[in-house]
């Protein structure tokens, strides 16, 4: 069991709250920057997914878990970045060039589908943003010459100021340190003045407004941040395909990300990665049980779909603080055994909470 | 007066469709005051408070805050005039600790933009301290070092009452509208509060106008009341004046001849 005296006021602004922190996420660190080396071509491949839908996730987190403003058009998002970076990479700009054009499109984008979020709220927003991802969709489909349309579109190698590179191993520590700078970013915006104010408006609109936020510039901001985030894993996930068409960034995509932050745990950094980790082990996890089931389940069509829906429905009914909710309540159990107790960590009840004004 | 009053308002009405909620109330809230709105259920006092922080927009009338006219702004540039509030049920921030809470008390007074917030420069690092140690001063002053680093959801009512006071103290306030602060307290942290009101008018020098009900409260720490009803101006004077004068007692209990039609005629 840790104890932590406080006795500067830096304590609380650092990133590593204690040395813990700086021992095992140096062990991440450092388990991921030889991965590469290690494990099967395969597995490294599944590593570089996980770490590419985990900045989508941290941008659907940033937006959803601490701003409070749901969006189920994320794809959408990741779409533009996508193709940008296909078709900037075409007319052969440099990688770092045509990454940033592809954020800076997304979350300009992004902005204007913030616009609806300072009418409306919860299920209408999340209407809202549906209805745009379609519009989206039917853009990229329509807008053959530059898109190709429905046949899709082959992006080209990472063009590195001149070196062209289709290294699974470059591509890997690419993405690996743009993970590392996206989080340390996000952090840090949670750790200031613009990280709490998102924080207050998903909370309490009314009070935030009273706290001096001004509703408007900051939900635009979350929201042009949260999609410039999902345009870069999309231009990432791009170059990982190879080949991109108009319906890998339908709703399905979008349900995805949503499970993401859901099963991963809502309002909680560590749940963006655990969902990423979640959506991309699963299919494997099946694939690999397929052969042990009897063959009426294993080699049943539907099975990933139906799984994924029994665990996002398991989740919202005994954990809705997701893994990262478990996984702390798990970490808690050993910081305090044997005195834990059953409901150290419960919810409150829905009746004890003061009522609102809106 | 020689010095203007902190905040005038004059002939102020709300109408909510068919209802008139506040009709032509006009009054002023002097430097270093307490000024409190009294009345029954539904007079229009929180109406009057929700107006002043620009939560609702008035029909008619006019309020000046130190100089600005008010009447045309948003709710949080009223906050960044100097004007705090509390609410009656309280709006924390519930999933947050009481110092992050406390933190957001700071957002009017925050520097740099989102770029140097983004990469956490070492001016920012340094407006955090800063905001810090203000925010250590009013944990102080409020007796609120236990409860530093506890999530909202999980403490007491009454605590939660002096976490927003806290917040709205560490905008660093000219005028406090405090709606209801005593309600849903027992009478130890009542007196607490009436401590507290004191100690922020005369350390603090900030103006206070509250909402409140409690009337050995208000007749302690107010200077000035103003009773209404019905949306209706009806007396404003001294605590002790308000309280005895015949249109604040047949606001609250009727009139004489009322209680007359009541009583049972014996044969």
């Amino acid at each position: 069991m840790r104890f932590i005296f406080k006795t500067s006021y830096d304590q609380d602004i650092r990133l590593a709250r204690h040395s813990g922190y700086v021992f095992w996420y140096g062990l991440l660190l450092a388990a991921l920057s030889v991965a590469p080396f290690v494990l099967p071509v395969y597995w490294s491949s599944l590593i570089t997914m996980t770490m590419i839908y985990g900045i989508v996730g941290l941008g659907l987190m940033l937006l959803s878990g601490f701003t409070g403003l749901f969006s189920i058009g994320h794809a959408a998002f990741m779409g533009v970045g996508a193709y940008m970076q296909g078709v900037l990479t075409a007319q052969g700009w440099p990688f770092p060039f045509a990454l940033a054009a592809s954020m800076v499109s997304s979350a300009a984008v992004g902005a204007v589908v913030g616009l609806p979020a300072l009418r409306v709220r919860g299920l209408y927003l999340a209407i809202a943003t549906l209805a745009f991802a379609f519009i989206v969709q039917e853009v990229i489909v329509r807008w053959e010459s530059v898109t190709g349309g429905n046949r899709g579109m082959a992006v080209g190698m990472i063009n590195l100021f001149g070196w062209k590179t289709g290294s699974p191993i470059v591509f890997y520590y690419i993405c690996f340190a743009l993970t590392v700078l996206t989080t340390l970013g996000v952090l840090n915006l949670l750790r200031s003045p613009t990280g709490r104010a998102f924080v207050a408006i998903r909370d309490s609109e009314v009070s935030a407004q009273s706290m001096g936020v001004t509703l408007a510039y900051y939900k635009t901001l979350s929201f042009a941040v949260s999609a410039s985030l999902a345009g870069l894993g999309g231009a990432l996930s791009a170059h990982m395909l190879r080949f991109i068409t108009p319906d890998q960034f339908g709703i399905v995509q979008s349900i995805d990300l949503l499970l993401i932050v859901m099963i991963g745990g809502l309002g909680s950094i560590h749940g963006a990665f655990f969902g990423a980790l979640f959506l991309i082990l699963t299919p494997q996890v099946i694939a690999l049980s397929k052969d042990y089931l009897p063959p009426a389940i294993g080699q049943t069509v539907g099975l990933q779909s139906v799984l994924y829906g029994l665990v996002l429905i398991a989740f919202v009914l005994f954990e809705p603080t997701g893994i990262y909710g478990r996984w702390v309540k798990i970490r808690t159990w050993f910081e305090l055994a044997p005195l834990y107790r059953k409901n150290l960590l419960k919810r409150q009840r829905r009746f004890q909470k003061t009522e609102r004004l809106t | 007066m020689s010095t203007p009053p902190l905040l005038s308002v004059e002939n102020l009405s709300v109408r909510f469709g068919g209802i008139t909620a506040v009709s032509n109330i006009s009054f002023d809230v002097r430097r270093r005051e307490v000024f409190t709105l009294i009345g029954p259920n539904g007079a229009g006092k929180t109406t009057v408070l929700n107006i002043i922080s620009r939560i609702y927009q008035q029909t008619a009338g006019n309020i000046n805050f130190d100089g600005y006219c008010i009447t045309g702004m948003k709710p949080d540039a009223v906050a960044g005039l100097g004007i705090a509030r509390t609410f009656q049920n309280i709006e924390l921030f519930e999933h947050a600790t009481v110092l992050q809470n406390l933190l957001i008390g700071r957002h009017t007074r925050r520097q740099g933009n989102f770029w140097q917030h983004l990469f956490f420069t070492p001016s920012v690092r340094e407006a955090e301290r800063a905001a810090r140690e203000k925010v250590e001063e009013v944990i102080e002053f409020l007796d609120l070092q236990h409860y530093r680093d506890l999530v909202i959801a999980g403490l007491p009512y009454g605590i939660r009452k002096v976490v927003e006071l806290a917040r709205a103290l560490c905008i660093e306030p000219r005028l406090l509208l405090l709606d209801e602060p005593s309600s849903g307290l027992n009478p130890e942290e009542t007196n607490d509060l009436a401590f507290w009101i004191d100690d922020i008018r005369e350390e603090l020098g900030i103006a206070i106008l509250m909402v409140e009900h409690d009337m050995s409260l208000v007749s302690r720490v107010s200077d000035r009341v103003l009773a209404m009803n019905y949306g209706e101006f009806v007396a404003l004077g001294s605590p002790d004046d308000v309280k005895v004068h015949p249109g604040v007692i047949e606001a609250y209990l009727g009139k004489g001849n009322d209680i007359s039609l009541l009583r049972r005629h014996l044969p």
